[in-house]
């Protein structure tokens, strides 16, 4: 592949994902509109608001921007920038159909997950730089949050890589032809919930989404940001959550494989259901407090994902 | 090696995209005539902000952090006993058991000295 090519293909899966994310947003509105019986973005573009999310898109592109006057301007700057690209960056790694991936390496799975926790020090960044009481204490409970979330998540996803004997997402692909991941016994179920409920807290998501709780710490490590900044934010949270999603159709649903034929149209299925369960559960439950959410992390999850890894490499070593 | 090239040119595109439209919102942006210096002040619910929000914060975040970087460790030995643990059967299972047993007795200690306890006085 000639790296002019390369770049084509850069910007067109750029372009892709900016698309789908934009529409994204119009989605998780409609759907919540429609758990709680109302009708949801309905004016801009008729029928059914389908031109609402361009409408805010431009609508932050041209408002005030705001630079509190005690922050540190260069961090406050940096924090936007640093979250969109490493969030955009995870999706250079994943497969969107059985064969096609901007980068083929064989490391894939360990690169995603290096590149996917990147993303909390510019959360961190935001909050500092704003020298905001509120964002100062978002930023911390995001950090921790995160960092300790991230043993579960690494922990659940290891197992599919332990039964494919490898870190290259096509193998693992591969590995799941006539039976997926999610189907295995015990362990399958186990390791596909621990890392839902590890993502979720990776992506600041209700019930876990602490840093953000509207109630106490008004809007979190963004209360200080307007315009274009507040909107890289809002874009690195929505690209983040399809990557998890994409990442859980991958490694426990088969991805690109499935009855009938295989393919792209697999993956995005399975991507937009896992998506569409992750908003119901946002829609359905309450937040958590933080002690609770650090229990349940040192106190369950971690163990459990633990043994649960064990027991599959002792499947591999007695079978493989 | 190629393939690292390539992600280096997504990283350009990324970021490329990222400091470019930063740059076109700024260009064509509303910019307010008779700017109010009180606009710009931190945000604390509309009161005059008390003092400085670079504080000192609870250990607890800390030792978070801590124990992160144990258990992160131990992932990363994880990775290559995944890569080889078809090829080396049984006996690898066995020593990742033993190393994963030492670690745990890591864990109860810190469970029992209550530093997993999220309140404390």
């Amino acid at each position: 592949m000639t790296s002019t090519e390369n770049i084509a293909q850069g910007i067109i899966l750029l372009g892709a994902i900016l698309l789908i994310v934009t529409y994204l947003t119009w989605l998780e509105r409609k759907f919540a509109a429609r758990l709680q019986s109302r009708i949801g973005p309905y004016w801009v573009g008729r029928p059914h608001g389908w031109l609402q999310p361009i409408a805010d898109a431009l609508k932050l592109l041209i408002k005030e921007d705001i630079t509190p006057s005690k922050s540190d301007r260069f961090l406050f700057n940096l924090a936007p920038v640093w979250v969109v690209v490493t969030s955009l960056l995870g999706f250079a790694f994943l497969p969107l159909t059985a064969s096609w991936v901007l980068v083929n390496i064989d490391l894939g799975l360990l690169y995603f997950s290096a590149i996917g926790s990147l993303i909390v020090i510019g959360i961190f960044i935001a909050g500092w730089a704003s020298n905001n009481k509120y964002a100062l204490i978002s930023a911390l409970r995001a950090a921790a949050q995160v960092v300790a979330y991230e043993v579960p998540l690494l922990l659940s996803l290891l197992v599919p890589a332990v039964f494919a004997g490898s870190l290259d997402f096509q193998d693992i692909i591969r590995a799941q032809d006539g039976h997926w991941f999610i189907l295995f016994p015990v362990v399958g179920q186990i390791s596909f919930l621990t890392f839902l409920l590890a993502a979720l807290a990776e992506g600041n998501r209700i019930p876990f989404d602490l840093s953000e709780a509207e109630s106490e710490l008004v809007a979190g490590f963004n209360v200080e940001y307007s315009g274009m900044k507040f909107a890289y934010f809002y874009l690195a949270e929505y690209v983040h959550l399809l990557a998890a999603s994409l990442l859980v159709s991958i490694l426990f649903l088969g991805g690109p494989l499935g009855p009938f034929f295989s393919g792209g149209v697999w993956v995005a299925i399975k991507t937009l259901l896992v998506f569409l369960g992750v908003l119901w559960i946002r829609w359905s439950f309450l937040r958590v407090r933080i002690d609770q959410l650090m229990m349940l992390n040192w106190k369950v999850l971690t163990p459990l994902t633990l043994v649960n890894l064990l027991l599959a490499g002792l499947w591999v070593s007695l079978n493989g | 090696m190629v393939s690292y090239i390539n992600l280096l040119l997504f990283f350009c595109i990324v970021l490329l995209f990222a400091v470019g439209t930063l740059i076109l919102a700024k260009l064509i942006r509303y910019q307010d005539p008779n700017f109010d210096p009180i606009k710009i002040q931190p945000y604390e619910c509309g009161e005059d902000p008390v003092g400085d929000a670079w504080i000192r914060f609870s250990i607890s975040f800390y030792l978070i952090a801590l124990i992160f970087v144990l258990f992160d460790v131990e992932v990363a030995f994880l990775f290559p006993w995944i890569l080889s643990l078809s090829k080396l059967g049984l006996l690898a299972f066995i020593e990742m058991l033993i190393f994963l047993s030492i670690l745990f007795l890591g864990w109860l200690y810190a469970f029992k000295k209550g530093d997993l306890r999220w309140e404390r006085q």
